[in-house]
């Protein structure tokens, strides 16, 4: 064969959509993204308006209603589409605190050492000893409830993730030759770790950030569920799942279409997580 | 080994000392104490005297400093929305259901999650192997609550064969008031992840140990398939097991929380969401105590474990085992 010469990403990107499982979990991730981003313009009916006469159809029951009415008469689909929307929106801005607090945290304790790093170290000994989700929990009941809490609760849990493994990175990578090239070559210390190293370092964090993904989607969707989470009448598949509960034995439609959307939101993400981690890493064995 | 428990007791101490703190400086931040109740205004001078019952007055070091030292005694105080009973025996009273539940779960995550990964080992590549590795997967990836809720409509609306909550509650028990038809559902649904899991790590560590030169080696000098399955191939795949074993039963302490929610079970899970709602200090405090000790524990348990099974794995620096 002829060499032909292929970027690492062309070739990551092949090595991904030859993945059947990665193809399909975009697709899905593609399509919540589109109900979420334009849920305005999709939903039928506003997520938070009340039709107090026509509570808790059954869904086809009436022509407008497709997925049927909540127990307050919101129209079910429009709440799923909104839902697709707080998902999206608590996920990703978890992901984006993680990752702004964890990278540079654990890029600076792993490329420096010494006293940071042992502080650094101490916190994440500290907030691993117990479930990040209490913690989490403890930190929304600390505060009041709603989606600014529950974005700063996962976020201040998530971020040690991130940097553990942004740390155990530059650990090793520091001592590689091209970092003591640079060095002697004068290049500052700014640019030898937020560009040299960092880069480096980026798809770990990459992979990490799609499996924290689907995590932050299920732990935003578990707070809501028992309570703790986004507040009415803001739309939260957890939460229209836990109010579903109570009615379960005869609105079945209630509890069924949420459970529905979060699985395949779950799926759809988890997917795409194993496939980015085989296009990228391709050395990790599977298991 | 025994400078190695002392040194891993030492650093669970800290650990705990360390969540204790921020627990407290957390609970103590923010405005508002637990008898600030929206329906009454208590009056100045009785809310002055409650707040001195309960040494609320004090400043928050000293309130520290009161907790921890009755705390080391195993006193945890008296929780505000029960004050005729002690934290610990309300703990220890919410605590059997969850432990109940608890014990099912890994039980049959157990059970199932073994011989399903050693089906799918055995058979590799085959369509047992596709279901369970596909099974595996929906199971990892599918909140429990969202299965509880499967399950709920499957078993219990749909076709109404089991109840839909409670626990120990519905008269059709096998022994005593355990073992009974209201547990199928939890239990189900709270041990699918966990199964899955198992299975997975069983089924990979199974596939591994087949391709080495021993398990040729035994074959080759005539054992029984079954003597070179329990003999050669299990003893070594329990490793990647044990691991397993001592992740899953820490985060089976927080999945409760919302089992316990969804199928209405009284257990600490369920308290626990309660005492956070009603910013209940001594039982938060309690809890999360309870749990960090708890997960220090069987990490501790799972490092030990590993010696035990593989002679190979030496804990700490020096010589031992």
């Amino acid at each position: 064969m002829a060499s032909v010469h292929r970027s690492f990403w062309a070739d990551a990107r092949r090595r991904f959509m030859r993945n059947r499982l990665a193809v399909v979990g975009l697709t899905i991730v593609g399509a919540i993204c589109f109900l979420a981003l334009f849920a305005d313009l999709l939903a039928p009916f506003p997520y938070d308006h009340a039709y107090f006469d026509k509570v808790l159809l059954a869904p086809l029951q009436h022509p407008e209603h497709l997925l049927g009415t909540d127990e307050v008469g919101r129209d079910y689909l429009s709440r799923l589409i909104y839902g697709a929307r707080t998902s999206l929106t608590v996920s990703l801005l978890v992901q984006a605190l993680a990752v702004l607090i964890g990278v540079p945290v654990g890029a600076l304790a792993g490329y420096f050492g010494g006293r940071l790093d042992f502080v650094v170290t101490r916190i994440i000994d500290v907030m691993t000893a117990f479930p990040s989700l209490l913690f989490a929990i403890l930190i929304i009941s600390v505060l009041e409830g709603g989606l600014t809490t529950i974005i700063v609760a996962l976020g201040i849990t998530g971020w040690i993730g991130i940097t553990r493994l942004t740390r155990a990175q530059f650990l090793t990578l520091r001592e590689r030759e091209y970092v003591l090239a640079a060095r002697a070559l004068g290049v500052p210390t700014r640019t030898i770790i937020f560009r040299d190293l960092l880069l480096n370092a980026l798809t770990p964090i990459l992979v990490a950030v799609s499996f924290g993904i689907p995590s932050t989607i299920f732990a935003e969707a578990g707070l809501s569920f028992i309570g703790l989470g986004i507040n009415d009448p803001m739309a939260s598949w957890g939460k229209m799942v836990g109010v579903s509960n109570a009615y379960v034995r005869i609105y079945w439609h209630l509890a069924l279409f949420p459970t529905i959307a979060i699985a395949l939101t779950m799926l759809g993400f988890s997917f795409l997580g194993d496939g980015l981690r085989d296009a990228l890493d391709p050395k990790h064995d599977q298991r | 080994m025994l400078i190695y428990l002392a040194r891993r007791l030492t650093a669970l101490a800290f650990v705990l000392l360390a969540v204790s703190m921020i627990v407290f400086a957390l609970m103590h931040s923010v405005p508002g104490g637990p008898f600030d109740t929206q329906q009454a205004k208590l009056p100045k001078a009785a809310r002055e005297n409650i707040e001195r019952k309960y040494g609320l007055d004090k400043p928050v070091w000293q309130q520290y400093l009161n907790y921890m030292s009755h705390a080391v005694r195993f006193d945890f105080g008296i929780p505000y929305q029960q004050p005729q009973t002690t934290v610990a025996a309300l703990i220890g009273k919410t605590w059997i259901v969850t432990v109940q539940v608890g014990i099912m779960t890994i039980l049959v995550a157990f059970s199932c999650g073994i011989a399903a990964g050693m089906i799918a080992a055995y058979h590799q590549n085959g369509w047992l192997d596709n279901i369970v590795t596909f099974g595996a997967m929906l199971g990892v990836t599918v909140p429990n609550f969202v299965i509880a809720m499967w399950c709920i409509l499957f078993f219990g609306v749909a076709r109404q064969w089991l109840p839909t909550g409670g626990w120990s509650n519905s008269g059709a028990c096998l022994y005593g008031n355990l073992l009974c038809s209201d547990w199928i559902l939890p239990v189900l649904a709270y041990a699918l992840a966990p199964m899955a899991i198992i299975a997975r790590y069983t089924r990979a560590s199974i596939v591994d140990v087949l391709g080495e030169d021993y398990v040729r080696t035994a074959r080759a000098k005539g054992l029984s398939e079954s003597r070179v399955m329990r003999r050669h191939v299990l003893r070594n795949a329990q490793i990647p097991m044990v691991t397993a074993l001592g992740t899953e039963i820490p985060n089976l302490i927080t999945g409760s929380i919302f089992i316990e929610s969804i199928f209405r079970i009284n257990g600490l899970g369920k308290f626990f969401v309660t005492s956070t709602l009603n910013r209940d200090y001594p039982m938060i405090m309690a809890t999360f105590l309870l749990v960090a000790l708890l997960w220090g524990i069987t990490y501790m348990l799972t490092d030990i474990a590993y010696t035990l099974i593989d002679p190979r794995v030496k804990l700490g620096d020096k010589k031992e085992g």
